[in-house]
């Protein structure tokens, strides 16, 4: 196992609320680890809609999410949070006194206290929805890829047609024995420049570019052989091949999130986490739950919730990592601790 | 006013549909106590996810507003794409469409 880091407070999920909570922690003294499979800040903000402007954010008429997240991380800078990108927490275990986290890179991660702020839970490719088709991830079809050699002499079908799909095509044609590109319309979203490249790719035949729904998968003991295709005048045709990439973009599952509150035998009211609404704390003692993740009565999923969350857990928080010292209330207006806190005075 | 609705079941429902209200809107409200018509819906109407992609019916395809260029980048993210598929929260209700009929997508689950 590997040496665990050891901080203050573990934080599974780096989206907005996640951010401001360590500027909250912060404030109160208390250092902050955070886990997100994403491979930078924002959650949904930076993934989901990161041009979309945002109007009920207060004193910001309007912010998109990629501001929003720009603005967080420099609201916290002062408070050298460590981030753990790219990482799903994966099991959490109670410690004496708090827990450990281990996420499925195999960083380990240990503090007196743990904040789920997962929003609607971890982004996940989205997977055709076909009958089976889990039988043959991971042997012939892929959502990522994570060595091109994987794909050497493959008879490749590549479907989507936004930048994953564009930009792997463009990589692994040279790679495969021969490469599909299957997208549902003859026009794409991908940055032009490499759409062009892809279509001179087809021109000097060195791949195809089949215009089709996919619609079934075929094959046996996790192999396929070929995708049944729907055209849009509604025929139907097979097309041969022995391995399937698909980008159809990313969705929210709660699977990982659900793992860890079954572990700790929290159950879930409609896939969220119950918490009370003076400290936002789960069932069990010293994990919380803040954001879009957590449900009480009342419970709005607006990102000014999840901050005013964030205040009133760090609260309870700093009563288990110092339980021997005495909470002082404070304003950043007055205070000249907290100002030298945040390296302003 | 109504909507109706058929799930990915087949079976058909009968939803009231709200003058001003996105067609999303009106079967994620049903869909929280009748699991033949949840919808995934996920990121609320941003048009970011295509996870509210219903069929229309032939006879509504054209008293819809055509969708955005937006709407239809975003249904490449979608499956089995039809001509008659919409994402249901560009779908804003309004008298004419009273009775409308649609049919969740696959891939609208929650």
């Amino acid at each position: 196992m590997e040496t665990a880091h050891k901080t203050d407070v573990i934080i599974i999920g780096a989206g907005p609320v996640g951010l401001f909570a360590v500027f909250e922690l912060g404030l109160l003294d208390m250092k902050a680890h955070l886990v997100d499979i994403l491979d930078r800040p924002g959650g949904q903000c930076a993934e989901l809609y990161p041009e979309k402007p945002i109007y009920d954010i207060p004193a910001l008429p309007i912010v998109t999410g990629q501001e929003l997240t720009d603005r967080l991380m420099e609201q916290i800078k002062p408070f050298g949070a460590t981030f753990h990108f790219g990482e799903m927490a994966q099991k959490i275990e109670k410690i004496d006194n708090g827990w450990r986290l281990t996420t499925d890179a195999g960083t380990v991660i240990e503090a007196p206290v743990t904040v789920i702020a997962a929003g609607g839970g971890s982004f996940t490719p989205k997977k055709p929805p076909i009958k089976g088709i889990e039988e043959y991830e991971g042997t012939s079809v892929f959502y990522a890829v994570r060595k091109m050699e994987q794909f050497r002499g493959k008879n490749l079908v590549i479907a989507g047609g936004g930048d994953s799909a564009l930009d792997w095509t463009v990589n692994l044609a040279p790679v495969a024995n021969s490469l599909t590109l299957l997208h549902r319309r003859d026009d794409f979203r991908a940055a032009p420049h490499t759409v062009s490249q892809m279509r001179q790719l087809v021109n000097d035949n060195k791949m195809k570019l089949v215009i089709a729904n996919l619609t079934d998968i075929k094959g046996a003991n996790g192999q396929i052989n070929a995708l049944t295709l729907t055209n849009a005048d509604k025929t139907v045709q097979d097309l041969p091949c022995d391995t399937l990439l698909a980008f159809y973009g990313l969705t929210m599952k709660l699977g990982p999130v659900g793992e860890l509150c079954a572990q700790q035998n929290i159950e879930l009211q409609n896939g969220l986490i119950p918490v009370d609404t003076e400290k936002f704390e789960t069932s069990a003692e010293r994990l919380f739950a803040i954001g879009d993740i957590n449900w009480y009565p009342g419970k709005l999923k607006l990102i000014l919730s999840g901050f005013h969350e964030a205040a009133l857990m760090a609260q309870k928080a700093f009563r288990y990592v110092y339980p021997d010292r005495k909470l002082r209330f404070e304003y950043t207006t007055s205070s000249s601790n907290l100002q030298g806190k945040l390296g302003v005075k | 006013m109504m909507i109706r609705v058929t799930g990915r079941d087949g079976s058909e429902q009968e939803l009231d549909a709200i003058e001003g209200w996105r067609v999303m809107e009106i079967i994620r409200d049903h869909g929280m106590t009748d699991p033949n018509v949840a919808i995934k819906a996920e990121c609320g109407g941003s048009l970011a996810c295509a996870t509210c992609h219903v069929y229309v019916d032939a006879a509504w395809v054209d008293k819809l507003v055509p969708a955005s260029e937006d709407e239809i980048y975003m249904m490449d993210e979608a499956f089995a794409v039809q001509d008659n598929s919409r994402l249901s929260c560009q779908i804003i209700m309004n008298e004419e469409l009273d009775g409308l009929q649609v049919t969740l997508a696959p891939g609208t689950e929650p």
